[in-house]
């Protein structure tokens, strides 16, 4: 049948298509990535030169280095207070978004996905502004009386900032798994006499819970991947996995410990995505 | 059938948290009218000194122009080399379609910080750092990903009654593309070319790997600006960027409604 535009195009005309596509994916991802791979298994010289030996070193050193162990931990428990931060934040927003109406509605998801399209870096910079000693909270906070903790250069200043940037993923996954909420059956709860409470906790909350899910797996993949916030709100003082694999790789020139600390990064992704396949399993 | 009414309780909360996500770009605009010669908010004394030293500062304007010149170019190679993918693998079904798919929308899977670090050290054996068309390549990576998917949502969307009429009538499969498919996927190409756009201006990440003092691009600037002074200068450059996002999202909003390729 020769209906389709193409339809039963020779193999050459296929290959020719896709041709530049799989150049680029070639050189730009697929070399680079297994390249990655295997330099993790490479000694490290020093003044940034790469052995030629295949080694187990760096990923020894991954478990018996004290460093290297508070990174994963930092890491993850940075991560895991910024997911529950962003749902505990992002609930109510989707919620109220869920059951407004019209126009209102439209310009509440605008201003939600908005930030999205504006650059880490600006977000980021706004959070200077308003954290830094100089800035409008500890100017707020001195005003009305009261002593200013120091919120930057710290871990609070990068669960402050990373919540806020990556809330509009969470606000967005929980709006999609919001479809799922029909408004008659709050109201079935209340006729049969549950307290507005108990109908959200009993009826509202189990049937959200698939977007719940993937919200907080998508904003503990993209807070452990974060880079441009932690560096700039953490000044430095704060270690996870994402800065070190920078600093490894740009100030102390030891690439295959960087690339080690990828892999580990891209390991502890396929271990989140395990277990959201046995939480949305057991959800179902 | 009437959706439940939020309590004003649920509205106050709702709005305190609305403050909290959007304060960080708000505050930007007035802190670029700031008069003093450091960060401090609320600034001492206004003025426009941080927008005069903008256009002063040569940096900016080179990091400026290098950015607008890869974003167009990016955004060209992109479109042009996504939709013959696209058409292969929304259209002609190939044996393994769903797996190249999968293939060429991969990288956006990774943590750029992962992928910048694979690019650089790739880069580096092919002398491709802190060089023009090394930073077009690394973008394309990331800019592909959005255009094949965003084209190939177009692509499976269009009626295929009206291409099969135009090759009943005894048009060629050429002309049927040219014709017929390529108009009507006019507002996925506008949406597609939008996003790749505001991804390679925005990329900041992989760039950082690939940029040096030779080169640089202005996310990149900034964030080594913020990383040293954070004076008041990223404040302006920061408010004619998000002017800048306002804009090209409003006039793409208007003719292809790219709103709806993030809500669906």
């Amino acid at each position: 049948m020769n209906a389709v535009p193409g339809a039963g195009a020779s193999r050459r005309a296929v290959l020719a298509l896709l041709f530049p596509i799989m150049l680029v994916n070639l050189i730009g991802f697929i070399v680079p990535m297994l390249n990655l791979g295997l330099l993790s298994f490479k000694e490290a010289l020093t003044g940034g030169g790469i052995g030629e030996k295949f080694t187990l070193a760096n990923w020894v050193t991954l478990v018996t280095d004290d460093f290297n162990r508070e990174l994963l931990l930092n890491s993850v428990g940075v991560s895991l207070a910024i997911t529950v931060a962003a749902l505990v934040l992002s609930y109510p927003i989707a919620l109220y978004i869920q059951r407004a109406e019209g126009l209102w509605r439209s310009i509440l998801i605008v201003l939600v996905i908005s930030p999205l399209l504006t650059s880490a870096v600006v977000r980021t910079y706004g959070w200077v502004v308003i954290l830094s000693d100089q800035g409008g909270l500890p100017s707020l906070l001195n005003a009305i009386g009261l002593t200013a903790p120091r919120m930057i250069f710290n871990t609070t200043g990068v669960i402050v900032g990373l919540t806020e940037i990556l809330m509009p993923y969470m606000i967005v996954s929980l709006l999609a798994g919001f479809g799922r909420l029909d408004p008659r059956l709050e109201e079935a709860a209340a006729t049969l006499g549950a307290s507005p409470i108990q109908s959200f906790w009993r009826v509202v909350f189990p049937l959200t819970l698939p977007g719940v899910a993937l919200g907080c797996l998508l904003v503990f993949v993209l807070s452990v991947s974060s880079f441009i916030t932690p560096k700039l709100l953490g000044g430095g003082r704060v270690f996870l996995l994402a800065t070190e694999i920078y600093d490894q790789a740009i100030v102390t020139l030891n690439w295959p410990l960087a690339a080690t600390l990828s892999i580990l990064v891209l390991v502890l992704f396929g271990l989140v995505l395990v277990v959201y396949g046995r939480a949305v399993a057991a959800l179902d | 059938m009437e959706a439940r009414k939020s309590s004003l309780f649920m509205t106050a909360l709702v709005a305190v948290i609305f403050l909290y996500l959007l304060a960080p770009v708000i505050l930007v605009f007035p802190l670029s009218f700031s008069g003093d010669a450091v960060l401090a908010f609320p600034p001492s004394k206004w003025g426009v000194r941080w927008y005069t030293a903008l256009v002063a500062d040569p940096t900016i304007g080179k990091a400026f122009l290098v950015s607008l010149g890869l974003g167009v170019i990016v955004t060209l190679l992109s479109l042009l080399i996504a939709l013959p993918a696209a058409v292969v693998i929304v259209r002609l079904k190939t044996k393994g379609s769903g797996a190249l798919y999968n293939l060429f929308t991969a990288p956006l899977l990774l943590p750029t910080i992962v992928l910048g670090l694979a690019i650089l050290i790739a880069f580096a054996s092919f002398n491709l750092l802190a060089t023009f068309h090394g930073l077009v390549l690394a973008h394309l990576v990331v800019t592909l990903p959005y255009a094949l998917r965003v084209l190939a949502t177009a692509l499976g969307n269009l009626p295929l009654a009206v291409e099969e009429a135009a090759a009943t009538l005894g048009a060629s499969p050429l002309t049927v593309f040219r014709r017929v498919t390529l108009p009507l996927l006019k507002p996925g190409m506008v949406a597609a070319g939008a996003l790749c756009f505001l991804v390679s201006f925005d990329e900041v990440v992989i760039t950082l790997f690939l940029t040096g003092p030779r080169i640089t691009t202005l996310p990149v600037e900034l964030f080594h600006r913020v990383e040293m002074s954070a004076d008041p200068l990223v404040a302006s450059v920061s408010a004619l960027l998000i002017v800048l996002t306002l804009v090209v999202v409003l006039i793409v909003d208007r003719s292809a409604g790219l709103s709806r390729t993030f809500v669906r």
